[in-house]
């Protein structure tokens, strides 16, 4: 059932929340050994927000639009009393005093949180072997990964542990997974979804996104959790646009504009690009008006930002020294210098570490203007060739990663390689633009493959416009 | 005021963090108070918990831009970055602060006696919490250990960083005086040092008399007063000449004031100064206040003290850096002279600076009119200065009407009642005349006073004939 027969079904009284989240959590305790999609499965706290929103239907009352929807969550998303880790060791025993602010949407549509889902550490990876919990494995094929760095949230979709999940995406770490899992995956425009208890990675690129088994879900879990909020202030403020609100519209007559840099970027697989040239012809077939287009600073996206990115990670995850709260290390008789050593030596893992050294050297007095500095200018013009882009078309079009997911293991011994991964997601990142990752066929390892929609600032409306319809001619 | 010693002179510039008196921190809601128990006056956003976010302060803001206005500085759209060192007082291990554009830059304070010193800016920042190192002598490497208070953490701060523009620790000590007078004027802060609610670091260098070139500077830390100030830019000032006589050089570097040992010592130099890798603060959009709150700011700032003095020198017939201008102005008590009739300004301002301000509870108390009515006595000579300053001793003690109490005392009787009969005749002769000096046409004082002189044949105080003339507009 997707989420939105679910609601409807609880709402009606045709099914209780209670039974919804019981399969659910059944499902997840047969299949979750396997696939490790959760840290933590939170069957107590499901059931009894389960019982609430059944009393709210025995009540009279609406529980809103996602009732009775089980809802996994990356597990970087605070949640109050239950412990939030980011994958790391370092946020040991932390639990936080708050809920976030989605956390707070979400239980205000009805859904019911189910578990927290497994991620590379602090969100830094494409495979979510990164992780101190040990990895997740594809639903799809248990012997590779489900991409990252939400990998626990595109897995538990793609297996039935939950028909919603949350993400974070900073370089395409909703849309990635979601393309390698087989399900949809959104990051919407920057600023649309209050980043209020989002564990911070790179403040000026992280958004929260749905991943959905299609994309009506995905757009009604969007639109549950999108709007202003008082909390953070780079939160937009104004009405969000509605992801739901033209699914069925078809694609006559929209402007569709396939980006040569990123269907020609280094490493791309020919089974990829031959999907996405499948989607497009396709789109055409309907009536689109499909061309190319070229954005040239796209293919500069990944070298800014491994710089951004970083240097503002260096500064994020410097709160964590073992002073306040999670794992501390200490020698007697250390001094306080010396904590902040082994605790921070012991808590992150390599990939956490690399960045961290990465994004203080960027940041350092003499190298900021070379690195930092020059990674912003490199932002500013991908906007302005995206601008330039958006003029003469409606939404773009690209592959979502450069391959089908890939064995477990194969690619962790060589960081750049798995950045590459990121190659095509990361533009809209540094845009600040939304994008969606849709499934439209399988590459020749018979794994899925998805492609991507582009589209600009706010303009989620026609973007999950064209995604419904990929999804419609999809193979 | 150029202070030489033996041929040297010395240059001081001042960093000022001045504590703002907001009802709540810079970025979040928790009350900004002081001398609560320790960590009860928290959150997570001044905590720095994982996923928490900023939201800047409105009144934090107002409060700047007023003490930007009134040191004459460029208000302009600025933006927060983060300033990143590890320490344990500093929950997120960065400060979020202003760097290359802060809300406040270019303006002047001039000194009372007339000197300019430059302010290079003044920008918002949030303060630390208060870390106590237990055991040793208070110093974190003799501690045992530390405790850490978050309860300041997130406070709203200004700092203002003066231009290296004094030349002697008198002339330092004065400007702090000056800025503090300043900020309690406007409302901004309540200045007490003791309290920390502001702090003063010192940049002190020398060179030789006539020189323009800047000497090496030490910035001293760790005064908690006035006094300890002036000690210590005179010992640093001290020690540089004794050092450079002696053919050594001065390091740059941070040096510590010792209260008690009355010497300043090492603390880093500046090959151990922080990175502080400053970069733009990535969770707050930039600051750009309306033109028309600017104004509104700017029109609802008080009279300055620089003004006020002026005014009362005016008044008064003396200079405006003279001791009791000054102390009339530093105290607020500018009402009373100005209260007592114009041409006893100056015999008022001898008793407000001379007697009035030794017992400043009792200053607050003091009636103003008859304060003036006093004043007008002693000036009429109805009472000798010996009486007159116990009359005023009563006066502050017990409040009352002077001539009852003169005449308690066994001063001389004095007939207020028929010179008030005068007053009446003389107004309802005169009822257009009168209503525009009830409209504020002070200048037609004169032309009662004479007209009362007239009528009593000179025998009239006409100092008294004018209060009553004022009181009566006044009532």
């Amino acid at each position: 059932m997707s989420a939105r027969e679910i609601a409807a079904a609880v709402r009606a009284g045709a099914t209780s929340a209670a039974a919804v989240v019981e399969e659910h959590l059944e499902r997840a305790e047969g299949g979750d050994g396997e696939v490790h999609a959760f840290n933590s499965l939170l069957a107590d706290h499901a059931r009894r927000a389960a019982v609430a929103v059944d009393r709210a239907v025995a009540e009279g009352r609406d529980p809103g639009p996602l009732a009775g929807v089980p809802v996994a969550l990356k597990d970087n998303i605070c949640t109050r009393g239950i412990p939030t880790t980011c994958s790391s060791r370092i946020l040991d025993g932390w639990r936080p005093p708050y809920d976030a602010t989605v956390v707070r949407r979400l239980a205000d549509s009805g859904a019911v949180v189910i578990g927290k889902t497994n991620m590379d550490e602090f969100a830094m990876g494409s495979s979510t072997e990164n992780s101190a919990f040990g990895p997740t494995r594809n639903p799809r094929d248990k012997t590779r990964v489900p991409g990252g760095s939400s990998g626990g949230s595109a897995a538990a979709v793609a297996a039935g542990f939950a028909p919603l999940a949350l993400g974070s995406d900073t370089g395409g770490s909703i849309r990635q997974p979601a393309a390698l899992c087989g399900v949809v995956g959104a990051k919407p425009t920057y600023g649309l979804v209050s980043r209020y208890g989002l564990v911070a990675f790179a403040s000026s690129l992280d958004q929260i996104g749905p991943l959905a088994a299609d994309v009506a879900d995905a757009a009604v879990l969007l639109d549950a959790i999108s709007g202003p909020d008082p909390a953070d202030s780079t939160c937009l403020a104004g009405e969000a646009p509605r992801a739901a609100e033209r699914l069925d519209a078809g694609v006559d007559g929209i402007r569709v504009g396939v980006v040569r840099e990123l269907a020609e970027a280094e490493g791309m697989s020919a089974d990829v690009v031959s999907r996405l040239r499948q989607a497009a012809e396709a789109l055409a077939g309907a009536g689109a008006k499909v061309d190319e287009v070229s954005v040239p600073a796209a293919v500069y996206g990944l070298s800014a930002y491994y710089l951004i990115a970083p240097a503002e990670a260096s500064s994020n995850l410097a709160r964590y020294d073992g002073v306040r709260y999670g794992l501390r290390v200490e020698e007697p008789g250390g001094d306080v210098t010396e904590m902040y050593e082994a605790t921070r030596t012991a808590g992150f893992g390599d990939e956490v570490k690399r960045r961290v050294m990465l994004g203080t050297y960027a940041l350092s007095a003499g190298y900021y203007d070379a690195y930092y500095g020059k990674a912003q200018k490199v932002r500013t013009l991908i906007i302005r060739d995206f601008d330039a882009a958006y003029e003469s078309f409606d939404v773009l079009l690209s592959p979502t990663a450069p391959g089908t997911a890939f064995p477990l293991g194969s690619k962790t011994a060589d960081p750049l390689t798995m950045y590459l991964n990121d190659v095509c997601t990361i533009p809209s990142n540094l845009a600040g633009h939304p994008a969606i990752s849709v499934p439209f066929g399988w590459g020749d390892d018979g794994l899925p493959v998805g492609v991507q929609v582009l589209a600009p600032a706010l303009g989620e409306t026609v973007m999950f416009q064209v995604a419904a319809h990929i999804e419609r001619l999809a193979p | 005021m150029t202070e030489v010693r033996t041929g040297w002179e010395t240059v001081v510039g001042l960093e000022v963090h001045a504590e703002l008196s907001t009802a709540t921190k810079l970025f979040c809601g928790c009350r900004n108070v002081f001398g609560e128990e320790p960590n009860t006056n928290v959150c997570p956003v001044c905590l720095g918990l994982p996923g928490s976010l900023p939201v800047l302060n409105r009144m934090a803001v107002e409060l700047a831009m007023r003490i930007g206005t009134a040191l004459h500085c460029r208000v302009q759209p600025s933006q927060f970055h983060r300033k990143n060192y590890f320490y344990p007082d500093m929950p997120k291990d960065y400060q979020i602060s202003q760097y290359d554009v802060p809300i406040n830059a270019d303006g002047w304070l001039e000194l009372p006696g007339g000197r300019r010193v430059g302010i290079v800016r003044a920008h918002l920042e949030e303060d630390t919490g208060k870390t106590t190192h237990v055991g040793g002598g208070g110093r974190i490497h003799e501690a045992s250990h530390s405790l850490v208070d978050y309860n300041r953490a997130g406070v709203p701060l200004v700092e203002i960083v003066s231009a290296p523009d004094m030349r002697s620790a008198e002339e330092a000590k004065a400007y702090v005086d000056e800025l503090r007078a300043i900020l309690v004027a406007t409302g901004v802060s309540d200045g007490k040092m003791e309290e920390g609610s502001l702090r003063v670091d010192a940049n002190v260098s020398v060179r030789p008399a006539g020189s323009d070139q800047l000497g090496t500077r030490c910035e001293i830390k760790n005064m908690n007063s006035l006094r300890s100030l002036g000690r210590a830019v005179e010992y640093e000032a001290s020690r540089q000449i004794r050092l450079i006589g002696e053919g050594r050089t001065v390091i740059q570097e941070t040096r510590h004031w010792d209260e008690g040992a009355g010497k300043t010592g090492s603390m880093r130099s500046k090959e151990e100064a922080y990175d502080y890798r400053y970069f733009p603060e990535p969770d707050l959009v930039p600051l750009a206040p309306p033109a028309e709150w600017l104004g509104r700011v700017a029109a609802s700032l008080p009279r300055l003290p620089a003004e006020r003095r002026a005014a009362l020198a005016a008044l008064s017939g003396s200079s405006p850096d003279s001791d009791a201008v000054v102390t009339v102005v530093r105290l607020g008590l500018d009402r009373l002279v100005e209260a007592a009739p114009p041409e006893h300004a100056a015999l008022a301002l001898r008793r407000t600076a001379n007697e009035v301000a030794s017992d400043t509870e009792a200053a607050a108390r003091l009636d103003a009119r008859a304060f003036a009515r006093l004043v007008a006595l002693e000036a009429g000579g109805k009472l000798t200065v010996a009486q007159a300053r116990t009359v005023l001793k009563e006066l502050m003690r017990r409040g009352g009407d002077p001539e009852e109490i003169a005449a308690e005392l066994g001063f001389e009787a004095l007939d207020a009642g028929s010179l008030e009969k005068v007053v009446d005749e003389v107004v309802a002769a005169h009822p257009a005349e009168w209503e525009r000096y009830a409209a504020g046409e002070d200048k037609l004082a004169g032309f009662f006073v004479g007209l009362v002189k007239k009528a009593t044949g000179g025998s009239a105080d006409l100092g008294e004939a004018s209060a009553l003339l004022r009181s009566r507009r006044g009532g």
